[in-house]
C-alpha cells in the first residue's frame, strides 16, 4: 500500500519534470555549453542563474496562487495588476522617505506588503463572503488596477535610481548569486515552514475538495478562502518588489503585464487541478520554471520573437492533451494491457496494487465532483 | 426558463431575468442621467446608434462569452482571435487574390477553426476550458504577429464601398451647431449585431440545443442523468463562440478598414465584464441573451460619460471596476436572498407576481 501511495504522490510530479528534462535536452543538443556558468564582476551568470533570475516573480505568484486556488477553486487574474499596485506604493513611500537606507527599504516594502494584504482582503471578501467566482471578483480589479497603480505613481513612470534597490534588483557585492534568486529561495523556505508547521494546507485542500463538508469538520470555509487571498497579496506584493528593483523604474502600464495567465499555467502545468482541491507547491514552483524554459529555448533555438507566442501555445495545448484524464485513461489501459499480455500469471500483485490506485483515483473524483446543485434556485 | 423553475409558475421570475431586469434598469437610469447631465449630446440619437456602429464587435464577442458562461464554461481566446481574423482579412484583401466574400469565408473559417479546436479538446478531452482558452489566445496573438506585424490600410475598392456603406435613415437626424440636417446613420455592423441577437436570443430559449446548454450549465451531472449529450453541447457552445469571433473579427475590419496589431486587444475581459453586468454568472446556468448587449452598452456608456465629462482617462478604467464591483456584489445579495426566500423583503409589491409560493414556504 505504501508503494502505491509514493506512486501516486510522484506521479503528480512525473509530467513537470520530463517536461522540463525534454526541454534541457533539447538546449543540450542545441549547444553543449548550456550548463556553463561564468563569475562577471563577482557573480554567477550563465543560462541556469538567468532562468532562475527571469522566474522569480512568477514562482512567488504561482505559490500563491497554487493555495487560492486549491481553497476557492478559481484563480486571482488580478495578481499582475495588485504587484503593480503594490510596487507603486513602496516607490511612492521610499521617495518621499528623502534618503535610502536599508531601513527605509525595509519600511517601504512593509508598507507595500501591508497594501497587498489590503487587496488580497478585498478580493477575498468577495470570494469568500459575497461568493462570486474568483475569476469574476478579481476582474474587478484586473479592470481598474493599473489606472490606480498609475494614480499613485503621479507622473509617468518614477524611476528609482540608488545603488542599494540596484543591489536588490541585481547582485551584492561579494555575493555570487543574484539577490532575487536569494529574495525567492528565502521565500519559497518561508513558505515551506509555513506549510510545514502549520494547517494551512490541510484546511485549504479540505475546503477545496468540499466545502461543506470542512465545515462540518470544523473548518471555517470562509476564514479559510480569506486567508489565502491575504497570502496572495502578500506574494504579489513581494513579486511587485522585486519586479521594480529589476526594472529600477515604476512603469505601471506593462510591469508583469500578463504574468497572471503565466502564474495560472504554472499552476496548472504543475498537474494541480484549476478546480480546487488537493496541491503541490512544488509542483507549481517547477511549472513556473518550466514556462521561463520554455520562453529561453524558444529564444535560443531563434524563434523569432513574434512567433514565440505561437508555438508556446502549441506546447501548452500538447502538454494538456497528453495530461488530460482521458488520454490518461486509455494511457493506462493500454498499459494494463500490455502488461496483462507480457506476463500473464507472474504477477498478480502489480495488477491488484493497480487496481487498488484506479479505485482511489475513483473515490477522489466522486468527492471532487460534487456540485452544488441549487444554482439555479 | 432556469431548469429547476420548471416546477414554479410560469410568471415565477427566474434569476436570469431578473439580473437581466436589474440591468436594464441601471442602463435606463444611467441614460436618462446623461441625457439630463448632458442633453446636448445624448439626446441625439446618433450618439445611442453610435454605440452600435463603433462598438458592433465587442458586442458580438459578447454574445459569443454569454453562450460559452451560460454552458459553465470560459473563453478568453475572443479577443485574440478578432484580432487575428482582422489581419488575416486585412492581408488576404490586399493581396491578388483579394474579394470581400473571400474574406468574408476566411473569417468565418478562421473562427470555427478555433471554436473546433477548442470545443474538442474542451468537450471531449475534458481539459480545463480556462487553459486550453489561453493558449488559443496565445496561439492567436503569435499568428496574429507572425503574419503581418505593421499597421495594414485596406484599399481594395470592393472592400472601401463596403466601408464606408451606411444606411441613411433621413426622418431621424439631428441639426448640427450651423443649422444643418445630418441624417441618421447606421453602419452595417450594427445591423449585424440587431440580427445576431435576435437569432441567438431565439436558439437559446427555444431550440434543443440553448434549453440543453442551460441544463448543462446549471448542473452537468444532472443534465448527464436526464440523458443530454453534455459533451456535445459543450463542444458546439464554443464552435459558437469561435463563429461570433470570425463575425467580430469581419465586422471589426469593416468597421476601421485596417488591420492592426492591437486589434480588438483586451476585449476578452471587457466581453466577460459586459457579460456579468448584463446577468449572466460565471458558474453556468443562469442568464438572459439579451442582457449582453445591455451589459455591453452599460460599460460603453460609462465610457461616453467620462469622456463627455473630460476627466482623466484613468477614471474611465476605475469608474468601470466599480460599477462591475457593485454589480457583482448585487447579483450575489440579490441570488443570496432568493436562495433563502427573502426575496419578497426587498422586492416592492408590485414585483412580487408569483412569489406567492416562496413566501408560503419562508
Amino acid at each position: 500500500m505504501s508503494m502505491v501511495k509514493a506512486k501516486a504522490h510522484g506521479s503528480h510530479l512525473f509530467l513537470p519534470l520530463s517536461v522540463l528534462a525534454l526541454l534541457i535536452v533539447i538546449n543540450l543538443i542545441k549547444g553543449a555549453d548550456y550548463f556553463s556558468m561564468s563569475l562577471i564582476n563577482g557573480a554567477l551568470y550563465g543560462n541556469i542563474p538567468n532562468i532562475l533570475f527571469g522566474a522569480s516573480e512568477l514562482v512567488i505568484l504561482a505559490v500563491g496562487m497554487t493555495l487560492v486556488t486549491a481553497s476557492s477553486r478559481g484563480q486571482d487574474i488580478s495578481v499582475g495588476v495588485a504587484a503593480a499596485i503594490t510596487s507603486a506604493v513602496f516607490v511612492r513611500v521610499l521617495q518621499n522617505t528623502g534618503d535610502i537606507t536599508w531601513l527605509t527599504i525595509a519600511a517601504s516594502f512593509l508598507a507595500s506588503c501591508v497594501v497587498g494584504i489590503v487587496i488580497g482582503a478585498f478580493n477575498g471578501s468577495l470570494v469568500s463572503i459575497f461568493r462570486v467566482q474568483p475569476m469574476v471578483a478579481t476582474l474587478i480589479l484586473f479592470t481598474a488596477g493599473r489606472s490606480i497603480a498609475f494614480m499613485i505613481d503621479g507622473k509617468l513612470s518614477p524611476v528609482l535610481a540608488n545603488d542599494l534597490t540596484g543591489q536588490i534588483g541585481g547582485v551584492i557585492p561579494g555575493v555570487p548569486i543574484q539577490t532575487p534568486i536569494i529574495l525567492t529561495v528565502l521565500f519559497i523556505a518561508f513558505i515551506a515552514v509555513l506549510l510545514k508547521t502549520t494547517n494551512l494546507k490541510l484546511y485549504s485542500e479540505s475546503v477545496g475538495i468540499n466545502e461543506k463538508a470542512a465545515r462540518l469538520n470544523g473548518i471555517d470555509p470562509t476564514k479559510i478562502k480569506f486567508l489565502t487571498y491575504m497570502i496572495l497579496g502578500v506574494c504579489s506584493a513581494v513579486a511587485g518588489f522585486i519586479a521594480v528593483t529589476k526594472a529600477g523604474r515604476h512603469d505601471s502600464v506593462n510591469l508583469l503585464k500578463f504574468v497572471e495567465m503565466d502564474a495560472i499555467l504554472a499552476v496548472a502545468i504543475g498537474g494541480n487541478a484549476l478546480s480546487g482541491g488537493k496541491f503541490s507547491i512544488a509542483g507549481s514552483i517547477i511549472g513556473a520554471y518550466t514556462i521561463e524554459v520554455l520562453s529561453r529555448t524558444l529564444l535560443r533555438l531563434e524563434v523569432g520573437t513574434e512567433t514565440i507566442k505561437a508555438f508556446k501555445a502549441v506546447f501548452i495545448i500538447i502538454l494538456m492533451v497528453v495530461a488530460s484524464p482521458v488520454v490518461r485513461e486509455s494511457a493506462t489501459k493500454t498499459l494494463r494491457w500490455v502488461q496483462a499480455k507480457s506476463n500473464r500469471g507472474i504477477v498478480l500483485e502489480t495488477g491488484a496494487s493497480d487496481a487498488a490506485a484506479v479505485s482511489r483515483a475513483d473515490a477522489t473524483e466522486v468527492s471532487r465532483a460534487d456540485t452544488p446543485a441549487e444554482k439555479e434556485l | 426558463m432556469g431548469s429547476l423553475n420548471a416546477a414554479k409558475p410560469k410568471d415565477a421570475l427566474s434569476n436570469s431575468n431578473l439580473l437581466f431586469l436589474i440591468a436594464v434598469v441601471i442602463f435606463v437610469l444611467m441614460y436618462g442621467f446623461a441625457i439630463l447631465r448632458y442633453p446636448g449630446s445624448f439626446l441625439q440619437f446618433q450618439t445611442f446608434f453610435d454605440l452600435f456602429n463603433l462598438n458592433a464587435p465587442l458586442i458580438i464577442i459578447t454574445l459569443g462569452i454569454s453562450i460559452v458562461m451560460i454552458g459553465g464554461g470560459i473563453d478568453i481566446s475572443v479577443g485574440a482571435v478578432t484580432g487575428l481574423v482582422t489581419m488575416c482579412c486585412a492581408v488576404m484583401l490586399e493581396s491578388e487574390m483579394g474579394s470581400v466574400g473571400g474574406a468574408l469565408l476566411l473569417a468565418l473559417g478562421i473562427g470555427i477553426a478555433f471554436g473546433l479546436l477548442q470545443g474538442y479538446l474542451i468537450s471531449y478531452l475534458e481539459i480545463q476550458p480556462f487553459i486550453i482558452t489561453l493558449a488559443g489566445m496565445f496561439l492567436a496573438n503569435g499568428l496574429l504577429t507572425t503574419i503581418h506585424k505593421d499597421p495594414l490600410n485596406v484599399t481594395l475598392s470592393g472592400f472601401v464601398v463596403l466601408r464606408d456603406f451606411e444606411i441613411v435613415i433621413p426622418w431621424l437626424g439631428t441639426h448640427n451647431r450651423l443649422g444643418n440636417f445630418i441624417p441618421l446613420e447606421i453602419k452595417p455592423g450594427a445591423v449585424v449585431v440587431w440580427v445576431l441577437v435576435i437569432i441567438l436570443v431565439i436558439l437559446m430559449k427555444w431550440s434543443r440545443f440553448g434549453r440543453n446548454l442551460y441544463a448543462v450549465g446549471g448542473n452537468s451531472q444532472s443534465a448527464l442523468m436526464l440523458g443530454i449529450n453534455v459533451r456535445k453541447t459543450k463542444f458546439h457552445s464554443y464552435l459558437l463562440s469561435g463563429f461570433l469571433s470570425g463575425i467580430a473579427g469581419f465586422v471589426y475590419i469593416m468597421t476601421t478598414g485596417a488591420g492592426n496589431v492591437g486589434n480588438a486587444s483586451g476585449f476578452e475581459m471587457k466581453a466577460i465584464a459586459a457579460s456579468i453586468i448584463g446577468g449572466t454568472m460565471l458558474t453556468g446556468g443562469v442568464g438572459n441573451l439579451f442582457g449582453s448587449p445591455v451589459g455591453s452598452l452599460i460599460l460603453l456608456t460609462i465610457n461616453e460619460l467620462i469622456r463627455a465629462a473630460g476627466v482623466n482617462s484613468n477614471y474611465q478604467a476605475i469608474v468601470s471596476g466599480l460599477l462591475l464591483y457593485i454589480f457583482i456584489v448585487l447579483q450575489s445579495v440579490v441570488v443570496w436572498l432568493r436562495g433563502r426566500g427573502k426575496f419578497s423583503l426587498v422586492l416592492p409589491s408590485w414585483l412580487r407576481l408569483g412569489r406567492k409560493e416562496v413566501e408560503d414556504q419562508g
